[in-house]
């Protein structure tokens, strides 16, 4: 028997890491002072500053009990490509996003279409820590406490119509902030998608922190989808887009390698990807391989959602 | 005392043992940035990704040691060639062992599957199963048993087993080739550069044993 809950303990309180953030504060502060000498009035060094305590967050039963992976681990070994395709890439290049104002439309097939602000938009509901599994279709994976509010609070907000069937989402694309923009690996800007079912499902989230904190650039900020039974590619980063569709949206990862990306691409240690197994997983920080497990170990949750369905097929 | 006039023919012992040196910083850098814990979140990845870059980085430079030769005229550079082609050898079999070991766990049925199933495991193997009688036949006593012509003909399965390594990479790369794409022109070049002089040769050849050349035939 549990004696004391693993929620007791805040995150960001176990996890000794100020010291370590501080470090990166100072270094980008004496950078951009550097820049301001030069340059009066042009940058403001607290702007810079990119990590803030989110308040009043809410504990979720969804939430897993399994070792969190280390805050440095989860913001140095980023798949960003708009900020390069090496993993190490997007926690130097990203830093030049400017998150601030951010807004995010939501269109389509919807009664009330609107561009919401972000601020108003995480007060759509109040913020909750989602700690999930993250499982990268390059087979390695983590454990990470996500702090966002369920994507149905937004989608309901906007009344989607009866002919609406799929969502959309956009990533930014901004050639100039973002290095990788400017290859052409991939059909920029950034799509993803899903059914509407697995949009509404209440593990799929919009998350806004990590760690009790906004999210690291590198992670995806100001807000990203993660949908925890699904490879990590599904998770849009940097949100500008959101769209009802009816029609399955083609993206951009099913552009660059339709035999390798599906559209649902649901973590299933059964099918391999064609170059590599999915059986096993690397968990970051540990030594052994794991198996992975269907869904991703959320097949309780969402393995109804494809009752009937050939996995293999629709992979 | 003539600095000046230095030459390195005469000097190949030292220039060996520094050389031998030289070629181990790879993986003491490895050894360093694994004790230090500075490899990243995924040193297993780290380590072996950097033992393939230095297996085709040791396979390159040998296949440029015969060309530079030639380009220079620095005939000693051949008497590196065995080391640098042993060193190419030496970081497969640690590349290969992290995937063995490290990735696999020596499984080795999920590791025949493997290397039955997935292309760039298939080829990645290849190379390695032709680079290792190169290794074996690498001695004085083994190029004197085979003969100098047979042994050269076997060791000219290095290009082949530098193309397949190149490709190895290639098909191992999720989405960004450029990479691999920088070693497959390196490689070009090196492979381009034979052909091109063997070309020139066989015409030398064709001259002057009397064959008359093509009329149009520029010389």
């Amino acid at each position: 028997m549990l004696t004391k809950s693993p929620y007791d303990i805040v995150a960001s309180e176990i996890t000794p890491r100020e010291t370590w953030l501080r470090r990166r504060e100072f270094l980008k502060g004496a950078a951009a002072s550097a820049l301001v000498a030069g340059l009066p009035g042009v940058f403001n060094p607290t702007t810079v500053y990119a990590a803030e305590k989110l308040s009043g967050t809410l504990k979720s039963p969804l939430s897993t009990h399994e070792t969190q992976t280390p805050y440095k681990d989860i913001t140095s070994y980023n798949n960003f490509y708009e900020f390069g395709t090496d993993k190490s890439d997007p926690a130097g290049n990203a830093q030049a996003l400017k998150t601030r104002p951010w807004t995010v439309t939501v269109e389509g097939l919807v009664k009330q279409p609107k561009t919401f602000a972000l601020d108003d938009l995480l007060k759509l509901a109040p913020l909750e820590e989602r700690i999930y599994r993250m499982r990268c279709v390059e087979g390695w994976s983590m454990v990470i406490p996500w702090l966002g509010l369920p994507l149905a609070t937004l989608l309901k907000r906007v009344e989607p119509l009866g002919s609406a069937k799929y969502v959309e989402f956009i990533s930014a694309a901004d050639p100039v902030s973002m290095p990788g923009v400017r290859s052409h690996l991939l059909d920029w800007p950034y799509r993803e998608g899903l059914r509407l079912d697995e949009a509404m499902h209440p593990l799929t989230i919009l998350a806004a922190g990590l760690y009790g904190e906004t999210l690291p650039k590198q992670n995806g900020a100001p807000l990203r989808l993660v949908v925890p039974w699904k490879y990590g590619f599904k998770g849009a980063k940097s949100i500008v887009r959101i769209r009802l569709v009816d029609r399955e949206p083609v993206t951009a990862w099913m552009k660059a390698g339709p035999g390798e990306y599906g559209f649902y691409s649901n973590v299933n240690p059964e099918v391999d990807h064609p170059r590599w197994s999915q059986a096993t997983e690397r968990r970051i920080g540990e030594f052994l391989k794991r198996k992975t497990l269907p869904f991703n170990g959320y097949a309780e949750q969402v393995a109804q959602l494809y009752a009937g369905m050939d996995l293999r097929k629709n992979f | 005392m003539q600095p000046v006039n230095f030459n390195p023919a005469k000097h190949l012992n030292g220039i060996k043992v520094f050389l031998f040196m030289v070629c181990l910083v790879p993986l003491l850098r490895l050894i360093w940035g694994a004790w230090q814990n500075e490899l990243g979140a995924n040193p297993i990845e780290f380590v072996t990704r950097s033992l393939g870059d230095w297996t085709l980085n040791f396979l390159l430079i040998t296949l440029t040691i015969s060309p530079l030769r030639k380009l220079t005229g620095w005939h000693w550079l051949l008497r590196l060639r065995r080391m640098l082609g042993l060193y190419a050898f030496f970081y497969a079999v640690l590349h290969l062992t992290t995937y063995l070991w490290l990735d696999q766990f020596f499984d080795w049925s999920a590791i025949a599957k493997d290397i039955l199933k997935r292309p760039f495991i298939t080829i990645g193997m290849s190379a390695f199963v032709l680079l290792t009688p190169l290794a074996a036949t690498s001695s004085n006593a083994m190029i004197r048993r085979l003969g100098g012509r047979r042994w050269q003909q076997l060791h000219r399965s290095i290009y082949v087993i530098a193309i397949f390594a190149v490709v190895h990479y290639w098909w191992m790369v999720k989405l960004d080739i450029r990479q691999p794409l920088i070693y497959a022109a390196i490689l070009g070049i090196l492979l381009g550069i034979r052909a091109l002089w063997r070309e020139q040769e066989r015409r030398r050849q064709l001259t002057r044993s009397g064959v008359p050349q093509p009329p149009n035939c520029a010389t």
